[in-house]
């Protein structure tokens, strides 16, 4: 079974790399990537603290909705862990 | 009136003239002049290493990419190291990747990958050589995530209903290479030919490999 993950709804100011049109959405872990230096403070040459990196797969309807061209196509992105947060629910497909 | 009065924008080929680059330097061009020239001041590069790494950078093909392809359509073995690690296997393929974080993604019969970077422009630069313009363009970054068949589409490539499509944002650190279907009637091709099948388009998602003449 596969770990349903939620990006956290946030926009905090600054170098992120949470993709804003993600915000908000679930997915399931693709894999995970092992730790790598936050670029929220790499970004300003700052010591970055080693964060999971997660490969995170949406849904095309999770994404954009019921308007999408093919809603069982996938996006895949690259989420840093303090990003994700575990939804208690397991309602969606 | 002569003739090219009314086509003055156009060269005597036909084709318009380029803009000669007579605007001052940007901001950030004079911050690149000033850290560069700074560096080399204070003995931390010099101007032969800065010069060789440029070579090293343009000497970048998308050839070395399809060599990796072609490697994995003909061993079996080869492919299954590079889904697992795809940054090991180019090494293992000889192909200096520097710190590049590589993951290979397969297309088949039912899957097609497509790789973009909505945040910026990041690519498998030490594999695939420099990107496409159209790749760092809104234009593809802000589409090919929301409507990837269409995108596709305006690339030549008509999906099947049946073929799921998995568009892969490279947020972070990873790149990502698709490895192509092998074309049908490759089967007595050498590894080299195979490799000449492989376009830049088809290991970013947006082309399928060229069937062989």
């Amino acid at each position: 079974m596969a770990e349903r993950v939620r990006v956290k709804h946030m926009m905090p100011p600054g170098h992120v790399r949470a993709p804003a049109y993600l915000r908000g959405k679930t997915g399931f872990v693709e894999r995970k990537l092992g730790a790598f230096g936050n670029p929220e403070q790499l970004a300003y040459g700052l010591p970055a603290e080693k964060i999971p990196l997660v490969r995170v797969r949406f849904s095309m309807a999770e994404v954009w909705g019921s308007d999408t061209e093919y809603p069982n196509d996938t996006l895949d992105a690259e989420i840093f862990a303090h990003w994700l947060e575990y939804p208690e629910t397991h309602d969606a497909p | 009136m002569m003739p090219h009065d009314h086509h003055d924008h156009l060269s005597p080929s036909g084709h318009p003239y380029r803009k000669d680059n007579d605007e001052p330097l940007t901001y950030w061009q004079c911050m690149e002049i000033a850290m560069r020239e700074l560096l080399i001041e204070k003995g931390v590069t010099t101007a032969t290493e800065i010069a060789s790494q440029i070579d090293t950078m343009d000497a970048r093909s998308p050839a070395n990419g399809a060599a990796v392809v072609a490697r994995a359509w003909v061993d079996p073995a080869f492919k299954a190291r590079l889904l697992e690690n795809a940054s090991r296997a180019s090494r293992e393929m000889g192909f200096d990747i520097g710190t590049l974080r590589l993951i290979a993604l397969e297309n088949t019969e039912d899957i097609h990958n497509v790789v973009v970077c909505t945040l910026c422009s990041c690519y498998p630069r030490n594999l695939l050589g420099l990107p496409p313009d159209w790749y760092k363009t809104r234009a593809y970054r802000s589409r090919v995530v929301k409507e990837p068949r269409k995108v596709l589409a305006e690339f030549g490539l008509e999906l099947p209903a049946e073929t799921t499509v998995r568009v892969h944002d490279s947020t972070a650190d990873m790149r990502y290479i698709v490895i192509p279907v092998r074309p049908d009637g490759t089967e007595n091709m050498t590894e080299e030919e195979l490799a000449e099948l492989v376009s830049r388009d088809s290991m970013i998602g947006t082309g399928i490999a060229k069937l062989p003449s």
